[in-house]
């Protein structure tokens, strides 16, 4: 008598009542994905679901494969010649792996933002039409508007509006980085990938980001590679541990940080090993 | 046994004699070095500047500089250098057509496209082209590239401008590949991985991030081609013939002011005759087009240059 999507609403009803992550989609479905840099494997049967809307944060010391995974995510990491995979990533229901899939629509829906801002040697103006314009998006007033909201998106454009036509290479390194998320923004993509984007920032271009990633979360899903406890705790909803290239814990954050359930887990927050 | 870094480090004081005075000499022996190229220019301008004169006290500088004949060897001797002028801009248009496209194509080709391994072939390949003496180039011309030009083109001269300008196009494509090559690579990868991330397809990041980004250095790279081919002597001294003349036929035999210099070089003219001091005028103009080429290019470069 009832339909499956009752049933299931049904059952996250029941069992976890109030809390409304539960019910969120899923938008990336990792399933035992490993991969190898040549002989050496780098990630080891990862599986675990990414949630739409929310922000997941990643976790892990130096060398864990956290930019390995984020960057399979988007399928960058094949830019690296020895690279070989198995196991499936699922973006949206489809297997970005499969043959046939169009890297660069993947790319368009994805987008990324680096450790290091990496700004085009242009204009301010043009390095956040440049996206849109490789997409076919010609018209002068059309690119005026997205460059605007772009950059009010990325909390940048009161700094830069006087300013569009100078180089970006002339911004702060925490302008450029907002420079960078807002240059994402315009094609507006579906998930913002980012890698780590405040380890090259000060505290105060830190902060402007993170509160950026929180604004940005009704709208993007968020993945985020950091370095900082801290900061995981504060700006995401759910949080990866991983550790030599295996998902050792992924849980929501809340949790995660007061009352993880892998040992390792709990060495790594507490500061005893990474 | 232990390695004691403090007492070698000590033991390296007691040489200190000869280490200060090194340190001393060295840099007057570069200096010296650098000299010896300096001294060699001024003095290459000197001799150029002398013989000029020498020329202007015997030829108006106002024939020389408007007059469309150039004819040294007749009964009434004209020296109106735009001929020979014209004749070099034939040569280099014409060699330009096709080392710019061919020479940038390849090296969008070698830094964005070529596998590491197909690029270790290809590189070696294109320096042993820059390397053949341009004499080579010159027979190639003549043998072979009008030969074949001729089954194209009805009643070609032995002696035209388009095979030698063509010819010494493909002996400048090396030079402006790899100088274009290096500018390109110099893009950081950061700047195509940011538009990859974009969606952008590889065609895409070569020809509006990676191309743009390298523009100074690509262009100083053609000034370069474009001065070389100025100066390429041997190519039309053999290929394009010895007949001054304001033409843009590419067909007609031609003479560009290297071609010339080379013939009264050869002996044409007897030493001390008008026509023998003429080589100074034409060489210095010639020196003048090169000269401004290369500051051109270094304006371009330091002007244009992209901070990334
Ligand atoms: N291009 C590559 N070629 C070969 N091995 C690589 C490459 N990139 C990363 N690796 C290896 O893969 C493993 C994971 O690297 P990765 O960059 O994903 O770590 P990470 O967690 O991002 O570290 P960090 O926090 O220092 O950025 C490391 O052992 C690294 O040496
Ligand atoms: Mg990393």
């Amino acid at each position: 008598m009832n339909t499956a999507a009752e049933r299931k609403h049904t059952f996250f009803a029941n069992t976890v009542a109030d809390e409304q992550e539960y019910v969120s989609k899923t938008i990336y479905n990792v399933d035992h994905f490993n991969l190898w840099y040549g002989d050496d494997q780098a990630l080891y049967d990862v599986t675990l679901a990414i949630p739409e809307n929310q922000v997941t944060a990643i976790i892990g010391p130096s060398g864990c494969g956290k930019s390995t995974f984020i960057k399979s995510l988007n399928r960058m990491v094949e830019l690296v010649p020895s690279v070989k995979m198995n196991g499936s990533i699922s973006y949206a229901g489809q297997d970005i792996f499969s043959s046939g899939y169009k890297v660069e629509q993947l790319r368009t829906d994805v987008g990324m933002v680096f450790q290091n801002p990496n700004p085009f040697p242009k204009s301010i103006y043009e390095n956040v039409a440049y996206g849109p314009k490789i997409h076919g998006i010609r018209k002068k007033k059309v690119l005026d508007e997205i460059v605007e909201k772009s950059l009010k998106g990325a909390a940048l454009w009161d700094e830069v509006k006087d300013r569009l036509q100078e180089n970006a290479s002339g911004l702060s390194g925490g302008q450029q980085q907002r420079l960078c998320i807002a240059r994402c923004l315009a094609i507006e993509p579906d998930v913002i990938l980012m890698d780590e984007p405040t380890s090259a920032l000060d505290p105060i271009a830190t902060a402007k980001v993170e509160e950026l990633v929180q604004s940005l979360k009704k709208d993007y899903s968020i993945v985020i590679v950091t370095h900082n406890m801290q900061q995981a705790a504060r700006i995401s909803d759910k949080t990866a541990f991983f550790l030599n290239g295996e998902v050792v814990e992924f849980e929501h954050t809340d949790k995660l940080f007061s009352n993880p359930e892998d040992r390792r887990t709990e060495d790594y927050i507490t500061g005893r090993f990474g | 046994m232990e390695v004691n870094v403090k007492n070698m480090i000590k033991q390296k004081e007691t040489n200190r004699f000869f280490l200060r005075f090194t340190e001393k000499a060295a840099p007057v022996f570069f200096l010296l070095c650098a000299a010896i190229s300096v001294l060699t220019t001024i003095g290459i301008i000197l001799t150029l500047l002398v013989e000029t004169t020498a020329f202007f006290s015997r030829v108006s500088f106002w024939e020389f500089i408007s007059g469309t004949e150039w004819w040294p060897f007749g009964e009434n001797p004209t020296y109106g250098v735009l001929p020979l002028i014209a004749g070099t801009m034939l040569i280099t248009a014409i060699a330009m057509m096709v080392a710019l496209p061919i020479g940038l194509a390849s090296a969008i080709f070698l830094s964005e496209f070529a596998s590491e391994q197909t690029r270790k072939i290809v590189k070696p390949v294109l320096e042993v082209l820059a390397g053949i003496p341009t004499i080579v180039y010159g027979f190639f011309a003549l043998t072979f590239v009008t030969p074949v030009l001729n089954t194209f083109i009805q009643d070609l001269p032995v002696f035209n401008a388009l095979s030698p300008g063509i010819v010494v196009g493909v002996m400048v494509i090396p030079m402006v590949a790899s100088l274009s090559e290096d500018a390109l690579r110099s893009v950081p990868n950061s700047m195509r991985e940011a538009a990859l991330a974009m969606g952008s397809t590889r065609l895409e990041v070569a020809m509006k991030v990676v191309l743009p980004a390298a523009l100074s250095g690509i262009i100083a790279s053609f000034v370069l081609g474009i001065s070389r081919a100025i100066g390429e002597t041997m190519i039309v001294a053999v290929a394009a013939g010895s007949t001054p003349k304001l033409t843009w036929d590419v067909t007609e035999s031609i003479q560009t002011m290297t071609g010339y210099i080379v013939q009264v070089s050869l002996g044409d003219a007897s030493y001390g005759s008008t026509a023998y001091y003429s080589i100074y005028a034409v060489g210095m103009t010639l020196f003048i087009f090169t000269f401004m080429m290369n500051i051109l290019s270094q304006y371009i470069s330091r002007r244009f240059k992209e901070d990334y």
